[in-house]
């Protein structure tokens, strides 16, 4: 779920990791969790692998194994369901302590378990390691729509100023002796909901226009260049490239 | 609920990110034409807005809270291109800078939460408003509908996506049934809080609604020589932007494509659950399926020798049956829709 995660993970450090440029770590982490999910569930050695080349990324970029624990708990309602399908699922049953289980779905829990924990470091790592701004920059820079990067760069920036606003609302409300019991009270968050979004949509207005003031066609100025080296490249295309090896590995020891 | 990675297998995650973005292309398109050059300021304060309005949480009952999707809700507000693009950025910050949702799951999360569920919404609420009366009451209903019919929708659609390439062994009947009966409650909790957001938005702004556009009546000032209409009356409706027939086109070709190319790479290999059923023993349990002997059973074609051929012969066909069945009901809409267009100018006269 998406609530309580509004604070950006990105952990401000001087290390090879961080200094990469953007683009290069994008598409990194995004190969990786690709080849992740394409390796054979049923090599537990290949995940090990790929746990450790996280590991490596970590100790690389100087990212205590606590603060990436503490934000994994954004797989918690997911790793719940994992748990679930056993019980669920179909196919031969076994017997692990005293409960029925359900053969193919143990491996199925597996499968989502190691490949969405991977995925989640992953991503984790990155954004740990990149700032908000040159992520997007980084996303420009990988050919993705201008627009949509636009779009991206004012949702963060104001994010936090609507964030606020909401939270201005939820003291006024309880300072006024409001509380949310039963969905009865869900036409006052509506109401509120409703203020949000006038709200927001006005300052859009005004930002637009105080944009335009400011000489703004529709399109950003580039004031910052990140180009990147064939060795950025070949440096942070080595997380992929291990995992795409170790995949193949899986696969063809079948 | 955002899908994480594992859980769909590679080929269905690929088709979903292939879906996703030519969506999100379209919807860009289609976003500078609701909203010119203010897209980018104006999509990213509602996306912000969207992302804020999702940890509101309701309480539903018994300790349980629900909160907002928002893709009805959005596409109501600010028009369905808008929305999607909304709903779509705002998942890709998630993923990026939140680690919520898996990144090769990013195309099915962005297939579900924003195009199905603003798209479905959008449909649904201007079918009611087209047909019903002019009015805040016909546009807090439609609200209230589109958002309830826009949930379920997506976990149907999640449940077609399980079954095409889902890695838990679940059958698929129980999925349908857990994920749609969990969603309709969900999306009746959704569909009350975003009439009522849409409401009070209508009370205190009617003119930033962009379904009430064409529904809201004129200005009118009562003056001592009687009432005057003041303004243009009401801004057209909007229309339904670019021709049905370029997404037609381009949705079938992408539909043949993927079922008729990508099955061959597809279907070349067991699939996971089968190798280990195959490995430990299961197959001997498996239990034929009713439709064992139908044309199509195991996506391959009778009488048409050549393995790969037949998977991708199958699975054209399986998207032809889908386009004659959801065509069909298409037309039946349209030709109800035509006879209720062509009663209401009378009565308006």
């Amino acid at each position: 779920m998406s609530a309580g995660h509004h604070h950006p993970i990105y952990r401000p450090a001087d290390t090879p990791v961080h200094r990469l440029p953007p683009q290069c770590k994008l598409a990194a982490v995004v190969a990786f969790a690709v080849f992740v999910v394409a390796t054979p569930r049923e090599r537990f050695w290949a995940f090990a692998v790929d746990a450790l080349l996280l590991a490596a990324v970590a100790a690389a970029a100087r990212v205590p194994v606590g603060a990436i624990v503490r934000r994994m708990a954004i797989e918690v309602p997911f790793v719940l369901f994992a748990l679930a399908i056993p019980l669920i699922g179909t196919g031969e049953r076994v017997q692990v302590l005293g409960l029925s289980l359900s053969a193919p779905g143990l491996w199925a829990a597996w499968n989502i378990l190691a490949k969405a924990s991977l995925g989640v470091v992953a991503s984790i790592l990155l954004a740990a390691t990149t700032e908000p701004r040159m992520m997007l920059l980084g996303a420009e820079r990988l050919r993705l729509p201008r627009l949509l990067v636009q779009i991206a760069t004012f949702m963060l920036r104001y994010l936090d100023v609507i964030l606020d606003q909401m939270r201005r609302m939820r003291i006024a409300r309880e300072s006024r002796g409001f509380v949310a019991r039963d969905l009865r009270q869900a036409s006052v968050l509506a109401k509120s909901a409703g203020a949000l979004f006038i709200r927001s949509y006005e300052r859009g207005e005004r930002v637009h226009l105080a944009m335009l003031s400011r000489g703004y066609t529709g399109e950003m100025p580039t004031i910052r260049d990140i180009s990147a080296t064939g060795r950025d490249w070949a440096v942070a295309g080595m997380l992929p490239c291990l995992a795409a090896m170790t995949a193949l590995l899986a696969w063809s020891t079948t | 609920m955002h899908v994480p990675d594992g859980f769909f297998d590679v080929p269905v995650s690929v088709g979903a990110g292939v879906f996703a973005a030519a969506g999100v292309a379209v919807c860009l398109r289609g976003a500078k034409r609701e909203l010119d050059d203010r897209t980018a300021p104006m999509a990213g304060l509602v996306a912000a807005f969207i992302f804020a309005a999702q940890m509101l949480n309701f309480p539903v009952a018994a300790g349980t809270s629900g909160h907002l999707l928002g893709g009805a809700l959005a596409a109501i507000l600010v028009g369905p291109y808008t929305a999607v693009l909304c709903v779509a950025v705002v998942l890709l910050v998630q993923g990026f800078f939140f680690a919520d949702g898996g990144l090769t799951a990013l195309g099915v999360n962005i297939t579900l939460m924003a195009i199905v569920t603003a798209v479905v919404g959008w449909a649904v609420f201007r079918l009611i408003t087209r047909g019903g009366p002019r009015g805040r009451a016909t546009l807090v209903a439609a609200s209230f509908v589109a958002a309830l019919v826009s949930v379920p929708a997506a976990a149907l659609v999640f449940t077609a996506l399980f079954w095409l390439g889902g890695t838990a062994p679940i059958e698929v009947g129980s999925v349908a049934a857990a994920m749609g009966g969990v969603h309709l409650l969900i999306g009746l909790g959704e569909g009350f809080v975003t009439a009522l957001t849409v409401s009070s938005v209508l009370a205190v702004r009617p003119d930033l609604v962009y379904g009430a556009r064409g529904m809201t009546r004129a200005l009118t000032l009562r003056t001592a020589d009687g009432d005057v209409q003041v303004g243009p009356a009401a801004p057209e409706a909007p229309s339904a932007g670019i021709g049905l027939r370029p997404v037609l086109v381009g949705g079938a070709l992408v539909a043949v494509l993927l079922a008729g190319v990508v099955s061959f790479y597809a279907s070349s290999a067991p699939d996971g659950l089968e190798k280990v059923a195959a490995d430990k023993g299961l197959s001997a349990q498996e239990k034929p399926h009713a439709a064992e002997d139908g044309p199509l059973a195991g996506y391959s074609v009778k009488g048409v020798e050549n393995q790969r051929m037949s998977g991708g012969l199958a699975g054209v066909a399986g998207v032809g049956l889908t386009v004659v069945a959801g065509g069909g009901v298409f037309y039946v809409i349209r030709r109800r829709r035509r006879a209720a267009d062509s009663m209401t100018p009378a009565s308006a006269q």
